[in-house]
């Protein structure tokens, strides 16, 4: 299928510190299809960000290093090619919205520079031209008075704005990709309905891939297409939303599911999954949910399961379905 | 459930002056909580939830007074809490304990977890060395911990773990009323299951009354039994669990309930509030709320409306 604009293969990104080697990322693979969006779920220390962070190169290295795979983007391996195409890139085909807003952006610049310096760094605009589809961006992103807006500094906004703001930045050369790294993780519930109402309309209007990273389970099924879900540097299970949610197969993800209480109905006591997420200094042998799962067996102790597929969409990798 | 009260809160505020210019001239009051009134009786969990600024946390730190109330009265079984002297206020904080939100910031870096269990059993001169030894180590154990960890250190925990010490400490010296502040907003979801487990698990067993403060409406809905909802530094809300969830009354919580992200109710309407909440510096007029409301009414930017009750234990601040 040649629908994929980014392709990760076997990413893996190991960072080098007194205490040892962390695996962050310990070999995953995932795909992006045009105008799908896809989550990567998984709580903290899976490597969402940093697999995120690798696939634009952004790792800081030494410490972190892409030890093996490739990242493919319209056969371009962004691993491999040299920094001057990557520039290119960034920020014009594949475009990173940031976790948090108030560091993201640049404090001592007002929002106006900040937007335009992009534009101009990658399209053919003059300054007015560039200042117009920043201010025509902005109202997009439901910003009301964009011209105050536009000429005020990051601490002068709310939580809410500045993500609306950063979003912005992310869109203004019309990215093929937008990777969103926990977006709505930092801002309140109803600011949160009004930023994912936001990504619903640009898939929707704009056709573009997005790549949403979150910890939120609930969030994925409102918003993503397909999800992949991410546990010790790998990718555990990958399907169909629906999918995921309906008729999870491998261990942890059933379990990730039983464990939130949901908004819509009153819940008995919570599965919860025993132990705590492992270090990636110290990912277990085997397959990296094992001291956690409720269905270990001898096999998973010693060997890394490899990917099954339970039908063309569907993958997961657990020894219990082979 | 016991019918009595063991909290009663009436009218409470808390302000803090805003100062300005050279003179430090009072520029005005941010109103973090603005007359507030609940109850909490035995055993019950009362979940508070609001959004970042409503005075969630102001609230509950005002309660065991690490924030003097501007007005009003927080009556504990029966007794004035604001006119207590130093002594009479350790005697009382004995029965009240919290647990807070970042169990980073709230455990010293610098004791072993066992000496920080231990310290409330300290200062309020229970037993002998042995027997606060002992306790330690069951509450260790209660809170599903090792006990050997007890000569451990805070950083060699993870955050549930640390979540869990911070847990043991509150309940070292029998408390009935915890007030949990976020207890579970900076913990993964695997994690957050287990620590709410433990917490309804200890309430039974200690027969606790929880005040259980946080933003996650789910949350809300798996521990609380009544919930009240607050805009502003006001309760725009305050119903038992199911009819708020079942029939909210109030604009803001009904887009609350329906803002919430869920995966068990797909494909449902939502109301998308329109801007932000504003600063409880310059609320603005009338009842807070109208300016995001869907439902709002001329009357609503005039006067505010009060707090009644609608059907039995269900109260509502709104002109509709």
């Amino acid at each position: 299928m040649d629908n994929n604009v980014l392709k990760v293969n076997n990413l893996k990104t190991y960072f080098y510190t007194r205490h040892g080697t962390a695996r962050a990322v310990n070999g995953i693979d995932f795909e992006v299809k045009h105008g799908e969006c896809l989550c990567l779920v998984g709580e903290s220390g899976c490597g969402k960000t940093v697999t995120a962070l690798s696939i634009l190169r952004l790792v800081e290295s030494p410490p972190g290093k892409i030890v093996d795979g490739e990242v493919l983007y319209n056969n371009l391996d962004l691993t491999k090619c040299r920094i001057k195409r990557l520039r290119q890139i960034r920020g014009k085909d594949i475009a990173m919205v940031f976790q948090e807003a108030q560091s993201a952006l640049n404090p001592v610049l007002t929002i106006s520079d900040q937007i335009i310096e992009q534009i101009m760094l990658h399209l053919p605009l003059n300054k007015k031209e560039a200042h117009s589809r920043a201010c025509g961006l902005l109202e997009e992103m439901g910003i009301p008075s964009v011209e105050r807006v536009m000429n005020v500094y990051p601490h002068q906004l709310s939580g809410g704005m500045k993500q609306r703001a950063l979003i912005a930045m992310g869109l203004s050369c019309n990215p093929q990709i937008l990777i969103a790294d926990e977006p709505t993780t930092a801002v309140d519930v109803t600011i949160k309905a009004q930023i994912l109402d936001i990504f619903r309309d640009l898939k929707r209007k704009r056709q573009m891939s997005l790549l949403f990273i979150t910890h939120d389970l609930a969030v994925v099924s409102e918003i993503g297409d397909r999800a992949v879900v991410l546990y010790g540097g790998k990718d555990v299970e990958t399907a169909p939303v629906s999918e995921i949610i309906d008729n999870p197969k491998h261990p942890y993800t059933v379990g990730l599911i039983g464990c939130i209480p949901d908004i819509s109905q009153t819940t008995g006591r919570l599965a919860s999954i025993p132990g705590t997420i492992p270090s990636p200094l110290e990912l277990p042998p085997g397959c990296p949910f094992h001291p956690r799962c409720s269905r270990v067996m001898d096999i998973c102790r010693h060997q890394e399961p490899s990917y099954i597929s339970i039908s063309h969409t569907h993958k997961v990798s657990c020894f219990l379905y082979q | 459930m016991a019918n009595h009260d063991l909290l009663e809160i009436r009218n409470l505020k808390k302000y803090y002056s805003v100062t300005a210019g050279l003179l430090s001239k009072k520029a005005g009051d941010v109103k973090a909580v603005d007359g507030v009134s609940f109850t909490i009786k035995e055993r019950e969990i009362l979940g508070m939830v609001g959004e970042s600024g409503c005075g969630k946390s102001t609230l509950g730190r005002t309660i065991l007074r690490l924030e003097e109330p501007t007005a009003g009265e927080i009556l504990y079984k029966g007794q004035d809490i604001i006119r207590l002297d130093k002594h009479e206020l350790r005697e009382l904080r004995k029965e009240i304990q919290i647990i807070l939100q970042d169990p980073d910031a709230s455990l010293d870096p610098k004791m072993t977890v066992g000496d920080s269990i231990c310290e409330p059993l300290v200062i309020h001169n229970i037993g002998d060395e042995k027997a606060r030894a002992q306790k330690v180590a069951e509450l260790i154990q209660q809170v599903g911990l090792d006990v050997n960890c007890a000569s451990y250190h805070p950083h060699e925990f993870s955050g549930g773990q640390k979540q869990r010490i911070g847990i043991a400490r509150a309940l070292a010296i029998n408390p009935r009323l915890i007030i949990a502040d976020e207890p579970v907003s900076a913990l993964d979801v695997s994690i957050q299951a287990q620590i709410l487990n433990l917490m309804v698990d200890v309430q039974e067993e200690f027969g606790l009354a929880y005040l259980f403060i946080a933003h996650d409406l789910s949350v809300i809905r798996h521990m609380a039994h009544r919930v009240v909802v607050m805009y502003l530094g006001k309760i725009v809300e305050q119903a038992s669990k199911q009819e708020l969830f079942q029939n909210p009354l109030h604009p803001y919580t009904e887009a609350l309930l329906s803002a919430a992200p869920s995966f068990k109710s797909k494909g449902k309407q939502r109301i998308v509030l329109q801007g932000d909440v504003p600063s409880p510096l310059n609320p603005p007029p009338g009842c807070h709320f109208h300016p995001r409301c869907h439902r709002a009414m001329p009357i609503c930017c005039q006067e505010e409306p009060e707090l009644v009750e609608i059907s039995a234990g269900h109260f509502v601040a709104c002109h509709l």
